[in-house]
């Protein structure tokens, strides 16, 4: 079962994923890119991680939204009544793609992974409560003080008076 | 299932991400792929969580490091097109190629 699963949940990430290149519209990309980003969402579920696979899914859900009201604020072509073509250096892009893709296939065939060691707690979301109030407190204090620097910098750059000053 | 067939399918997530980051030439959809890369490093980090070390903690606090800098990246490439569109109105990568080399 848990492997029909994830053959399936593969394969709509993959395939999302890839539509997000493809689609014409704005607003679909936005959602197939949902889709693909759900799908990892319940791979995260599948390898036992509650917590965090429901975290990753309700985040995605409002950013997807979020970016689907700026996609259509920012393209020509929301509704995908036209086909698009918006990219530069196709081919380059398509090799370079490729090209990492099979240098990683490789490192992941060819190298020798460590074996399994211990097995996951009975409630790994306990496990990750503990860690971040305990010895990973620093990584927690340091992404607050990231989340914080975001909202400044995110508002000075938003405001009418913006980046480059007052004269236009 | 196992920890190779999981890094597979990381690493061709992590692929179209990178395609669509070097291809797109709106910057909105260069940011889908960037969120494409580090959905496939998601993949990565729980399943060398379940598969190697399943009794520490690393790997679960490296997603919520990656769960993290998703909605940074987000929030700050959204502002940065906001401000650039109102100063230039620019939306294309190639209209705003200023500190090219």
């Amino acid at each position: 079962m848990d492997v029909v699963l994830f053959w399936v949940l593969a394969a709509a990430a993959l395939v999302f994923g890839y539509l997000v290149f493809r689609l014409d519209s704005m607003a679909q990309v936005t959602f197939a890119l949902l889709a693909s980003f759900l799908a990892v969402a319940a791979l995260v579920l599948l390898l036992g991680l509650g917590y965090l696979g429901v975290v990753t899914a309700l985040m995605m859900v409002i950013e997807m939204v979020i970016m689907a009201v700026f996609m259509i604020m920012f393209m020509m072509n929301p509704a995908g009544l036209m086909p698009m073509t918006m990219v530069h250096n196709k081919v380059g892009s398509a090799a370079i793609a490729i090209g990492t893709f099979v240098v990683l296939a490789a490192g992941i065939l060819l190298v020798d992974w460590p074996t399994r060691e211990g097995e996951p707690p009975p409630d790994p979301t306990f496990a990750l409560g503990e860690a971040l109030m305990g010895g990973q407190m620093l990584t927690m204090m340091t992404l607050g003080v990231g989340l914080f620097a975001t909202i400044v910098a995110t508002v000075v750059l938003s405001t009418d008076r913006g980046r480059y000053g007052d004269e236009r | 299932m196992t920890l190779q067939l999981f890094l597979l399918l990381a690493a061709g997530l992590f692929a179209i991400g990178l395609y669509g980051a070097l291809s797109q030439q709106s910057i909105v959809m260069l940011m889908m792929g960037l969120e494409l890369m580090l959905n496939g490093v998601i993949v990565a980090a729980a399943a060398f969580w379940f598969y190697v070390s399943p009794a520490g903690t690393d790997g679960q606090v490296l997603i919520v490091v990656i769960i993290t800098v998703m909605a940074v990246e987000m929030a700050v490439g959204f502002a940065v097109v906001t401000a650039i569109y109102r100063a230039r109105q620019v939306d294309m990568t190639d209209d705003a190629a200023d500190l090219k080399g």
